[in-house]
């Protein structure tokens, strides 16, 4: 009864500041039986989230918003943001994710218009699963799976995967996301 | 005009496009993610497009009409154009985009401009197709035929 979750959607959080690309990912996503949330911000992002730019959460003067520093608003499952935004990167909002006790180990994959190989390194350096080339397509949006799954499967049954690291999952799609490899960049499966 | 024909007319028409590089394999993909739940979604995201492009030319027109232009401003309305026009599949604006932003960078008013009258141009051209296709499919559903694929 209490243990449903494996039966409900996987709920991404989609962040783009352009609405033709946030509809586009949204369909995308929906196509793929993931529930989504779309917002035009990295600070909207981290709203949603529960996460306040504040870095002194627990200091915040607000009485209102006295989180406990590991509270999570809602529950998502993965991140999909945008690099260019205006404001907050998608590589900002990146570092804050990961910085960030509560949501560290949400995945998190950035879009780009932009083939940049220093940029695509710098993010998945830096903790980002997957970088994919604009305009997505759905076999780029399959990719996310595995990283869900993993989330997924560390919550409920921990034993199923065969080694407790992150970075083993038998994803082939991890081999081209090497640092040095640009063939990561290639839309096309 | 029978159902057979209008079809054959649609098919035709929009094979053209892409023929003549109005539209690429993106656009492929946006009809592919439309199904029955989601019966206008290109239609939707092809009206999102023309408002934010007529925006975005706007903009365009009136940053490079400046004293003092300012090319950051300039490049990045004609990188948001570049994007939402690769989204949809509009291959034609999106190559002018590329050389436009060139000319941004290089900080070249004259290419600058000369790019901007050929983006209105090609924006205009896909606006004028995309609207007859529209206007050929409806022609199909309310002969009682279905569009193909």
């Amino acid at each position: 009864m209490g243990m449903a979750t494996d039966q409900a959607k996987f709920h991404v959080l989609a962040v783009d500041d352009s609405l033709i690309d946030r509809k586009l990912i949204e369909r995308l996503l929906k196509t793929s039986s993931y529930q989504v949330t779309a917002v035009d911000s990295g600070s909207k992002a981290l709203e949603f989230l529960g996460l306040n730019n504040n870095e002194d959460e627990q200091r915040n003067s607000n009485p209102a918003s006295v989180y406990p520093n590991d509270h999570q608003d809602v529950e998502v499952n993965l991140i999909i943001t945008d690099y260019c935004m205006p404001g907050m990167t998608g590589y900002d909002l990146l570092r804050k994710i990961k910085e960030s006790s509560s949501f560290k180990d949400i995945p998190v994959v950035i879009m780009s218009s932009e083939n940049i190989p220093s940029r695509i390194n710098r993010c998945l350096e830096d903790g980002a699963e997957e970088f994919f080339l604009k305009p997505v397509q759905l076999s780029d949006v399959n990719k996310l799976r595995p990283h869900l799954m993993k989330g997924r499967s560390k919550e409920i049954q921990p034993n199923i995967n065969k080694r407790k690291g992150m970075e083993e999952i038998q994803s082939p799609d991890r081999t081209r996301a090497r640092y040095n490899e640009l063939e990561v960049v290639s839309p096309a499966n | 005009m029978d159902v057979l024909q209008l079809q054959k007319q649609f098919v035709d028409y929009r094979a053209s496009l892409y023929h003549e590089g109005f539209l690429d394999e993106q656009f492929t993909q946006l009809q592919e993610l439309q199904d029955e739940n989601n019966p206008d979604f290109v239609v939707e995201v092809v009206s999102l497009f023309f408002e934010d492009s007529e925006r975005l030319l706007n903009e365009l027109t009136k940053a490079l009409e400046q004293q003092s232009i300012d090319f950051k401003r300039v490049d990045a309305h004609v990188h948001q154009l570049k994007g939402s026009s690769s989204s949809i599949g509009a291959q034609r604006v999106q190559k002018v985009c590329i050389a436009f932003r060139n000319y941004c960078e290089e900080q070249n008013i004259e290419g600058c401009l000369k790019c901007l009258q050929q983006v209105k141009h090609e924006y205009s051209l896909v606006k004028t197709k995309f609207e007859t296709m529209f206007q050929l499919e409806q022609q199909i559903l309310t002969a009682g035929g279905s569009i193909p694929v």
